[in-house]
């Protein structure tokens, strides 16, 4: 094995460039011509436009033009689509008209109206303000609660009683029989709350139209550029795709926000061929906070049935799920699709029923945020599970371990739709408990209560389902795009390699990762491998990056495509050595002719593709460049067990995690510094989801926590040094048997650090703590 | 940011002139308060002064068992003067928990208490000691000088020039900080001092008050356990997403009696 190859913990290719300074970011892209936009957008969360007077706005300095939602439409462009049908029981969800900019109706605070184009971002903010907008402010409903209350104010028309769902998934007659036998019922209600993304590069783009080809390119901070090229050229703006380029460089995290196809995008592209000079618009955080589309926001009421032994006979579930104002790209299967799938967790409950109404409300859309669906499904499984542990006095490891899927069941087929296609839950529970010493618990705790302070200890035995994905499953299920992933190995004349990938990075280290699949296979150097992501015009295609698919998927397309490459490489080694193809022997870069000491190396082989000066040029084409597109036969499903430990101080409320060990089954492991990094990145969402992050708003509508003045983030003195290990149960349908550990971290996490919340509280009578869990909240349990 | 006219002063009675010579001038320190509100727009001063260059504003003294910090002095400076942490530990302890480094190296003293935000720390500290504060006209006690919300006793172009805290024979300063902003949702500066005990809360209401039950308390035994049981008075207190009256006016009672302890 070359020593930069697959297993080793190679430092990040691309970390000397961010460190010094010098990615290139679409804020740092500067066209010449530019101009820039600033976005009018509504203060009010729920409003009629009665006019917008643009007329005093373009009689000042430098405005270029303004464009109003009258303009998009007279153009009779399309509204913003969304990707994914989910239909309910009484039939499709209701899926209303999302214009760009607003005509009529704003519906959040935040949603624009209109975009004011000038020669400085200072030009065009000083005459975004003099649009005169004349508002008729209508009531609002800005939670779920408010918007599924008898007459509520009606967000869309189209959805009576704001409902764009009402889904479900299992047999309920079969699953309340299953509860009639039960020896035991544990009933829980529970908050998933709310979340901002927080990038650390807020959204940005620059569009520019260009006259002679009839061009458009978009610099977008985006997680897929193809998806967006194919929406918003297909869908909005009517524009093919050889007339439409789309480019998302550098891209400072996007946790899921950057996902979606957002209106800016469309707007900007747009207007770009209208003024027919770039146009450059990045939002300012505070606008990141009320257009970004949030996470979450889940109200759920579970109920799990078991038998006198503990084990689960049945689990059912009630959840309303916020959807914001519009449906964003996504956002209709995360609740339903990648997370009532996913409620068997690591369990052989056999009876299962789910039912999701997702409600409108006059807020920021919700789509997808780092585990999507599966984090508020774990929350679900592992809270519920504890809490029945404590219930019917069953240690939870044990508990678990009466109910966990054995090693030798698989493939297991939950009740819930999934096929698990390998996993040691026992194995990673053991490992977890271990490095955790759990069974030193007791001792700790004496020695907390000693000093006035409360401990607890949690457990989330997580399951996730991964490298989204299957293109007939997701296209059964809904989707309206296959998901598989393209890979393009572009071998050079001189034994370098370029790779393109369809997958995108904006901070998971596909640089590094990729090129150790590459040195590994190809026997090269790390440092003769490039790998270019995030351009339509370079990469053949794409589905971008997120669900933790980028390896498993587009990883498998990577070893597909060196698959086609070994295989003419081995053809012309086979000419130039004058020996049969069938006994060509590949390793450590160089080819050989079994059992004979002739060879020749991969940079000849190259060579020679290229300058095929003797080459057998009837049976084979020049040049060393092969592409794949890889398909997946099922959904990757890591799984593994984070225990937290916590310490409560009574007298103010104040959690602190004192200590978190996780142990996780990703299947094999490329790069075990960027998957602990990963992994550790993941436990402090989570833990900010847990303990910190609450995304609120006044009944009004108005956001609450619009700056980090108000929105708490994890900072680093939050959590203490993590112990993380793999173990590892290797995928057994993708070439590289890996599964994916980019979500890992926020999903299993909340859970642990609440459980173990609950498990301090308990003694006080605290039975419910929602998140997150700040002092003021718990200082308020403890004393209600 | 909205256009003003940038000025470099060189002297206390430099930046004064070019204060009084704006139509709405304003005063600039480390610019850590100020120019978040002039990029959102929230302020559209005419002129800004900047305090940066004038040396005499910067630095730290001890003389006469006082402790007197320019009003450009950094609370990085404070917390790792030596000077100040023999003089007055409990003042360094609280300059090193403010903000951020970032912060820590950009904000000033005179920035601090010109802006009375009602979460500062410094506050706390001024009140808890009895300090004074310097301007380039007068001398203003702190229980005189913090006098509302964002409100002092400065009057239109006064300069603060330095504060001079008198060494107490103990102090200290408990903070439970805002989870979000990290200012304090309740602060808590308790000092025995030749005048008597003074405790005074920051962060609890909309603006620095001292605790007058709990010193009165004090000055009976100065131990944690005089205050058991006591809490501070909902009735006048903050109420915000972070916490209620309820909540602060109990933390006032728990971070005083660490105070007292820390007191030692
Ligand atoms: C991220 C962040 C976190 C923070 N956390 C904390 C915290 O935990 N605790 C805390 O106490 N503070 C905190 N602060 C505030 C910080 O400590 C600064 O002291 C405060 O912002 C003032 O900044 P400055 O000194 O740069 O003054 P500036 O912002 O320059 O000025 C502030 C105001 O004071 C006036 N002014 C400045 N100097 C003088 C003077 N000599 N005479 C008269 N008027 C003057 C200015 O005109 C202006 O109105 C935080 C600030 C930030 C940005």
């Amino acid at each position: 094995m070359p020593k930069d190859g697959i297993g080793a913990s190679v430092k990040r290719k691309e970390d000397y460039r961010f460190i010094t300074g010098q990615g290139a970011y679409t804020d740092d892209i500067d066209r010449p011509g530019q101009t820039h936009a600033v976005f009018v957008r509504s203060p009010h969360a729920h409003a009629r436009i009665a006019s917008v007077d643009t007329g005093a706005a373009a009689a000042m300095p430098g405005v270029v033009k303004i464009l109003t939602g009258a303009d998009y439409a007279a153009d009779g462009l399309g509204g913003l689509p969304c990707g994914w049908q989910v239909t309910g029981k009484d039939g499709p969800m209701v899926e209303p008209a999302h214009p760009p900019l607003a005509v009529d109706r704003v519906r959040h605070v935040g949603d624009q109206l209109a975009v004011v184009i000038a020669n400085s971002a200072a030009e065009a903010r000083d005459a975004a303000e003099a649009v005169a907008v004349e508002y008729e402010p209508l009531a609002a409903a800005a939670s779920i609660e408010a918007a599924l209350s008898p007459g509520a104010p009606q967000v869309h028309d189209e959805a009576p009683g704001n409902l764009c769902y009402d889904w479900e998934i299992g047999d309920r007659a079969d699953v309340d029989a299953a509860f009639a036998g039960a020896h035991h019922v544990t009933r829980i209600e529970l908050v998933n709350n709310r979340l901002v993304p927080n990038a650390m590069e807020p959204r940005a783009a620059v569009a520019e139209y260009d006259r002679a080809t009839r061009e458009y390119t978009l610099y977008t901070t985006s997680q897929n550029p193809h998806v967006i090229r194919l929406l918003m050229g297909a869908f909005v703006l009517q524009l093919p795709e050889h007339r439409l380029r789309v480019v998302a460089p550098d891209v400072g995290g996007g946790f899921g926000s950057k996902i979606f196809h957002y209106a800016e995008e469309a707007i900007l592209t747009w207007a770009a061929g209208k003024v027919a000079r770039p146009i450059k618009w990045t939002a300012e955080r505070a606008e990141s906070f009320v257009t970004d589309a949030h996470g979450r926001d889940h109200v759920t009421v579970a109920e799990l049935a078991l038998d006198a032994d503990g084990k689960f006979l049945g689990l059912k579930v009630d959840t309303r799920a916020n959807m914001g104002a519009y449906l964003s790209t996504f956002a209709p299967c995360v609740p339903t699709y990648l997370y009532a799938t996913l409620l068997a967790g690591q369990y052989t409950t056999p009876k299962i029923w789910c039912g999701v109404q997702a409600v409108f409300t006059h807020t920021v859309p919700v789509d997808a945020y780092r585990g999507a669906g599966r984090p508020e499904a774990t929350f679900v499984v592992e809270r519920i599970v504890e809490t029945a542990a404590h219930e019917m006095g069953i240690d939870p490891a044990e508990l678990r371990r009466r109910n966990f899927v054995p090693a030798d069941a698989f493939p297991y087929q939950t009740p819930v739709a999934l096929v698990y296609d390998s996993g040691d839950y026992e194995g990673t529970l053991a490992a977890a408990l271990a490095s955790a010493d759990y069974d030193g618990f007791g001792a700790r705790r004496a020695e907390s209560e000693a000093r006035g302070r409360l401990r607890g200890i949690g457990l989330s035995a997580y399951i996730e389902a991964c490298g989204i994905a299957p293109s007939a499953v997701v296209g059964s299920l809904g989707a309206r795009a296959g998901l598989y992933e393209c890979g393009e190995v572009r071998v050079h004349p001189t034994g370098s390699v370029t790779f393109f990938t369809g997958t995108h990075s904006h901070g998971q280290g596909h640089e590094t990762t990729f090129a150790q699949i590459i040195a590994e296979r190809l026997g090269v150097d790390i440092d003769a491998v490039e790998v270019v992501h995030g351009d339509t015009a370079k990469i053949p295609f794409g589905m971008g990056t997120y669900g933790s698919r980028s390896l498993a998927v587009g990883g498998s397309a990577l070893a597909r495509a060196l698959d086609k490459v070994e295989t003419k490489a081995k053809r012309i080694a086979a000419h130039l050595m004058e020996a049969s193809e069938a006994d060509i022997e590949f390793a450590d870069g160089q080819f050989t002719v079994a059992g004979t000491d002739r060879s020749v190396g991969f940079g000849d082989v190259a060579l020679t593709a290229y300058v095929p000066h003797n080459y057998p040029i009837e049976e084979l084409e020049p040049g060393l460049d092969e592409t794949a597109y890889y398909d997946p036969a099922n959904f990757t499903f890591p799984a593994g067990c984070h225990v937290c430990e916590v310490e409560v101080d009574p007298e103010t409320g104040a959690v602190e995690i004192v200590n978190f060990a996780a142990s996780d089954d990703f299947g094999n492991v490329i790069n075990p510094m960027i998957v602990e990094g990963q992994v550790h990145g993941g436990i402090v969402q989570g833990v900010g989801q847990a303990l910190l992050e609450g995304c609120v708003y006044d009944d009004e509508g108005q956001l609450a926590t619009g700056s980090y003045m108000d929105y708490t983030m994890p900072r680093a003195d939050d959590v203490p040094s993590f112990t993380v290990s793999t173990r590892t149960t290797p995928c057994p349908h993708n070439p590289l048997g890996v599964k994916g550990c980019g979500e890992a971290g926020a999903i299993a996490a909340p859970a642990a650090v609440m459980n173990a919340v609950h498990d301090a509280l308990g003694s006080r009578g605290v039975s419910r703590i929602d998140m997150p869990a700040t002092p003021a909240r718990v200082w308020q349990a403890l004393n209600a | 940011m909205h256009d003003f006219t940038y000025h470099a002063a060189s002297s206390v009675a430099d930046a004064a002139a070019k204060v009084a010579g704006g139509e709405d001038a304003v005063l600039m320190a480390g610019g850590m308060t100020l120019l978040p509100t002039l990029k959102q727009r929230l302020a559209q001063p005419s002129d800004v002064v900047d305090l940066s260059g004038v040396a005499d504003l910067r630095g730290i003294r001890v003389e006469g068992g006082a402790v007197t910090v320019g009003a450009m002095t950094v609370h990085d400076a404070v917390a790792n003067s030596p000077e100040v942490a023999a003089a007055i530990p409990a003042l360094a302890a609280l300059a090193g928990h403010i903000g951020d480094p970032q912060v820590r190296n950009r904000g000033t003293i005179g920035g601090s208490i010109a802006n009375n935000d009602p979460a500062a720390d410094y506050p706390a500290a001024l009140v808890g000691l009895g300090a004074t504060v310097c301007t380039d006209r007068r001398e203003i006690a702190a229980d005189e000088f913090f006098t509302g919300m964002f409100e002092t006793a400065l009057d239109e172009g006064e300069i603060v020039t330095s504060v001079r805290f008198p060494a107490p024979a103990a102090a200290a300063y408990m903070k439970f900080p805002n989870p979000a902003s990290r200012y304090a949702i309740v602060g808590v500066f308790v000092a025995r001092t030749t005048g008597g005990v003074r405790v005074a809360v920051t962060g609890a209401a909309s603006c620095v008050y001292r605790e007058s039950a709990m010193e009165a308390a004090l000055e009976g035994g100065f131990s944690a356990s005089a205050l058991d049981g006591m809490t501070a008075s909902a009735d006048d207190l903050n109420e915000d997403i972070h916490a209620s009256a309820e909540y602060r006016a109990h933390l006032v009672g728990v971070m005083a009696r660490r105070a007292v302890a820390a007191c030692g």
